[in-house]
């Protein structure tokens, strides 16, 4: 194999600084505009109507009564809203047409002059409808499953090498047991939502723009590119704004219907601006979550614990509206090696609501099964749940024969196992306890494909002194604002003081989104090459309004190396003897994620996937009724996450010494969703070995632990346990 | 139907118009503009509203705005005013640039409240939506807790409670932050609380 040439790496001299957040002085005081709290004059103000029945046909609408409340202007349903251009995504499609997709899909939307006469006008638009028969359930005997062609992450949907059955016949240890993920909400704490302004055709001379969207968006290039055909306007004329989003976790990464209703409100009522912010209600319904999984994994594996197949069958659902396919069983493919492995996902299309991207789809719920399977072939074993990591540690990718950039899973366990103080050994369940606490240890590994996105573009500009950089990138709580100021400094050879960044906005170039822990890599990249070809033209002392523009260039270790973040996750859990309450008082996370450009938003990134994690493990829960298929827990009250009590000592280090060289001339890779990906099963694994019940299927909560715990409870009582 | 009230708001007396359904959070956000209060769940159950209200914290999106006719309002951009030791810790300028090239009003002439300050020294924010209602609570939490009122986590209910992590972490828990920010907001709060 030819030495690919990777990136030419930057000299850290801002980066690997914790420097802190530009735009943290805007937040702790609340002046940072987010998405309607931007100015727009004489803004109106829309409510969504939403359908009762999850499918069929809207058979009348009566917008009398609310068309006669006084301050409404308008109200749009699919005959008389204004005509999309291109209704193919039918996501994009709303008020198109009379049919139902899923309960809670809007039906029609009204636009008044204050937020409380639109809340009231749209309960008093009365719907009637033809229902047809739906199917909302997830079940292995759906009729309605089928093999998807790809998975959202561009694989394929089954993958085989080897024999596994053979092999699994074989094997001297099996694990063979179904994992099951629930629905989930990303549940970013600032609501999805929009102010529209149609400036129309004519504006700015013709070459202004005709709509400008000033959006909670993950990547406004990706609004931009998605809806510019849906509402037939050049891509250039439609403008997108967003300079501070209140997180997204991957729902705010593409535009949904709501986007697309406040533009044709906006176009109805134009040039009158409209506001349209989705309720919490509403985001259960409208802007994505994660599909619930059912997942059937096989271990096998010789007498000394090495595997000889690895087996991951994943069902998951979708939407009859639109397909997402969650790529569940992908991080599977290059985690462990093994001879035989396979890996199908098998999609069920539903009448229900669109699931999309949430935090580490995919890796979250694949890896959950995967590590709680490992902890139980360990157990079967008798080994270390670490040592049996460490007897299948792959030399190559298992999936593509490529070499690992470099793969330090076993120095993120090691080291994470001394900084924790594992216990070496079996884990032996039911072993410690604290009064009336069960008290328990676990382990999980983690991964995260190292991403850098095609499609990005800088520009430098020197003016006034400084160093203007521009790129159509997010900061969605990640830190972007301040880490790519501190890469543009370096790239240049600048003090930050030097730098204006802008971003959050399309009048800067192209950027792809906040996304698949890829932001500060692709953007990065672009802003280094355009750094870079700056000083190449304009050398060390620019003239006044001297400029810069460039794109990626091209990387071919990309197509050579297998690149992947990877982390050690351990935790303790006290579950209560009695009553199954559990309590996780310290989490641990060791990570191999390349140079860290922040040290301070890196950590603090570790520690809210970690969050995310352990809210996912006890708490996190959609419900959906089922019947309607649609989510009955959709408040903060209902779908619980974790709040500030729930999370007690909390560590996340970085070995500090990673450099990646194969991505990006930062030397990162990405730290935005590893933090969740082993979180769950380092929970559930703790929660076994505290009490010798295996749990499954997520959340842990007390009801699935009491049937185990009533042996031990009844045991106690006969033998007169001494500690009770 | 709508009422007039007064409202001194961030130290500045208004008196507004408003339809009697309307929330105090939707009074401030889109009758007067003050949008640091944010709506996260217009529900009571997320804390992102949270302002002080005639000097205890309060959540806005459960009240009606006609019934705090002559009520004093301050959200996390005026929370400076309440600081009884606004000297106390670092200058507030040293740790962190005002970056005046971001969007939105420059935050220079902006005094912190040191429980604003602690939050940028530790992290204690990502996204920042929820932040100016933590910010708040915090100011709130820790008043609650020099009057000596208890919490669901204090032991004795005869003494004054313990400025403990335990205490701190019970009395924030009003206020989710997706982002997963609690570490470092425990941190700083503890940090507020010390100085």
């Amino acid at each position: 194999m030819s030495e690919p040439t990777g990136p030419t790496l930057l000299d850290p001299v801002q980066m690997g600084r914790p420097v802190g957040r530009l735009d943290g002085r805007r937040k702790v005081l609340g002046v940072a505009p987010y998405a309607v709290e931007h100015e727009a004059e004489g803004a109106a103000q829309a409510a969504m109507v939403a359908s009762t029945v999850p499918r069929g046909r809207v058979r009348s609408i009566d917008a009398t009564a609310a068309r006669a409340l006084p301050g409404v202007l308008a109200v749009l349903d699919h005959t008389n809203a204004p005509r999309v251009a291109d209704g193919e995504d039918r996501e994009f499609a709303p008020l198109q047409d009379d049919t139902v997709w899923f309960r809670r899909q809007p039906v029609a939307l009204v636009v008044a002059e204050s937020s409380e006469v639109a809340r009231e006008a749209a309960a008093l638009v009365a719907v009637e409808y033809d229902e047809e028969p739906a199917e909302v359930g997830l079940r292995p005997d759906s009729p309605r499953l089928y093999t998807p062609e790809k998975l959202s992450d561009g694989s394929e949907s089954d993958t085989s090498a080897g024999d596994v059955e053979a092999a699994l016949a074989a094997a001297t240890h099996v694990v063979d047991e179904t994992y099951a993920t629930p629905y989930e909400h990303n549940n970013p704490m600032e609501p999805h939502a929009t102010i529209a302004t149609w400036h129309g055709e004519d504006a700015g001379l013709g070459d202004g723009p005709v709509l400008t969207l000033v959006d909670s968006t993950q990547g406004v290039h990706a609004v931009r590119s998605s809806l510019a055909p849906v509402l037939g306007i050049e891509p250039e004329r439609l403008e997108v704004v967003a300079p501070y989003v209140g997180g997204g976790f991957g729902s705010k990464g593409a535009p949904h219907v709501n986007v697309v209703l406040a533009a044709l409100a906006a176009k109805a009522l134009a040039p009158r601006p409209v506001r349209l912010t989705v309720t919490r209600q509403q985001m259960f319904a409208l802007v994505g979550y994660r599909t619930a999984t059912i997942q059937h994994f096989r271990l096998g594996a010789d007498a000394d614990g090495r595997l000889t197949a690895i087996s991951h069958d994943v069902l998951e659902q979708s939407a009859a509206i639109k397909e997402f396919v969650e790529q569940t069983g992908s991080p599977t493919r290059s985690m462990y090696a093994a001879p035989n492995r396979r890996t199908t996902h098998r999609v069920a299309r539903l009448d229900v609501a669109i699931p999309f991207w949430m935090r580490a789809p995919g890796e979250m719920p694949g890896m959950f099964a995967h590590e709680v399977a490992m902890d139980e072939l360990a157990h079967r074993c008798g080994l270390d749940p670490i040592e049996l990591r460490v007897r299948n540690e792959p030399d190559v990718d298992p999936e593509t024969g490529h070499p690992f950039g470099r793969r330090r899973l076993l120095e993120c366990l090691r080291r994470g196992a001394e900084r924790f103080g594992w216990e070496e050994g079996p884990r032996a369940p039911l072993s410690r306890r604290e009064g009336d606490w069960l008290v328990g240890t676990g382990v999980a590994s983690s991964t995260y494909p190292a991403n850098a996105m095609p499609g990005n573009e800088a520009t430098v500009t020197f003016e006034h002194g400084c160093y203007a950089v521009g790129i159509g990138a997010a900061d969605i709580g990640t830190g972007s604002w301040t880490s790519l100021t501190q890469v543009t400094a370096d790239a240049l050879g600048v003090g930050l003081e030097q730098i204006r960044l802008g971003i959050g906005d399309t009048r800067y170039p192209s950027a792809s989104v906040a996304g698949g822990s890829s932001g500060l890599s692709s953007w990065g990249i672009a802003i280094t090459a355009a750094a870079r070809a700056f000083r190449e033209q304009h050398g060390d002392r620019p003239s006044e309004g001297a400029s810069a523009t460039a794109g990626m260039p091209d990387n071919p270790d990309l197509q050579e190396y297998a690149l992947n973040s990877y982390g050690a996750h351990f935790a303790k859990v006290r579950v209560h003897a009695d009553t199954g309450q559990i309590r996780v008082p310290r989490m641990l996370g060791v990570f191999s994620v390349g140079r860290a450009v922040n040290p301070t938003t890196l950590r603090s990134q570790f520690l809210g996937g970690m969050v995310m994690g352990l809210s996912a493990a006890l708490f996190e829960e959609s419900v959906r009724d089922p019947r309607f298929g649609h989510v009955v827990t959709q408040d903060l009250a209902s779908y619980h996450v974790a709040a500030n009590a729930d999370v007690a000592d909390l560590d996340a280090i970085w070995l500090d010494d990673d450099v990646e060289t194969h991505l990006n001339p930062m030397g990162s890779r990405g730290a935005g969703e590893i933090g969740i990906v082993g979180s769950p099963a380092a929970i559930v694994n703790a929660v076994f070995d505290a009490t010798g019940v295996r749990v499954r299927d997520l959340p842990v909560t007390a009801d699935k632990l009491l049937a185990g715990l009533l042996p031990q409870r009844e045991r106690d009582h006969v033998l007169g346990d001494a500690s009770a | 139907m709508t009422r007039t009230i007064g409202l001194d708001v961030d130290g500045e007396a208004v008196r507004i118009e408003i339809d009697v359904r309307t929330t105090l959070l939707d009074a401030l956000r889109e009758r007067l503009g003050h949008t640091a209060p944010k709506k996260g769940c217009d529900h009571g159950q997320c804390g992102s509203c949270t302002v002080i209200l005639d000097g205890r914290r309060h959540l806005t999106c459960l009240s009606l705005a006609v019934a705090h006719d002559g009520a004093t309002v301050t959200t996390s951009r005026g929370l400076a005013a309440l600081d009884e030791a606004p000297d106390a810790g670092p200058p507030a300028d040293t740790a962190e640039p005002s970056s005046p090239s971001l969007p939105g009003a420059d935050p220079a002439d902006l005094p912190l409240h040191r429980v604003q300050q602690a939050f940028l020294d530790h992290d204690g924010l990502q996204c920042g939506y929820c932040t100016p209602g933590q910010v708040c609570s915090a100011v709130g939490a820790l008043a609650e807790l020099a009057a000596g009122q208890p919490s669901h986590v204090t032991d004795d209910l005869s003494g004054r409670p313990e400025l403990s992590d335990a205490e701190i972490r019970e009395r924030m828990s009003g206020n989710l932050c997706r982002c997963g920010a609690y570490a470092g907001i425990v941190a700083a709060v503890r940090q507020a609380a010390g100085s």
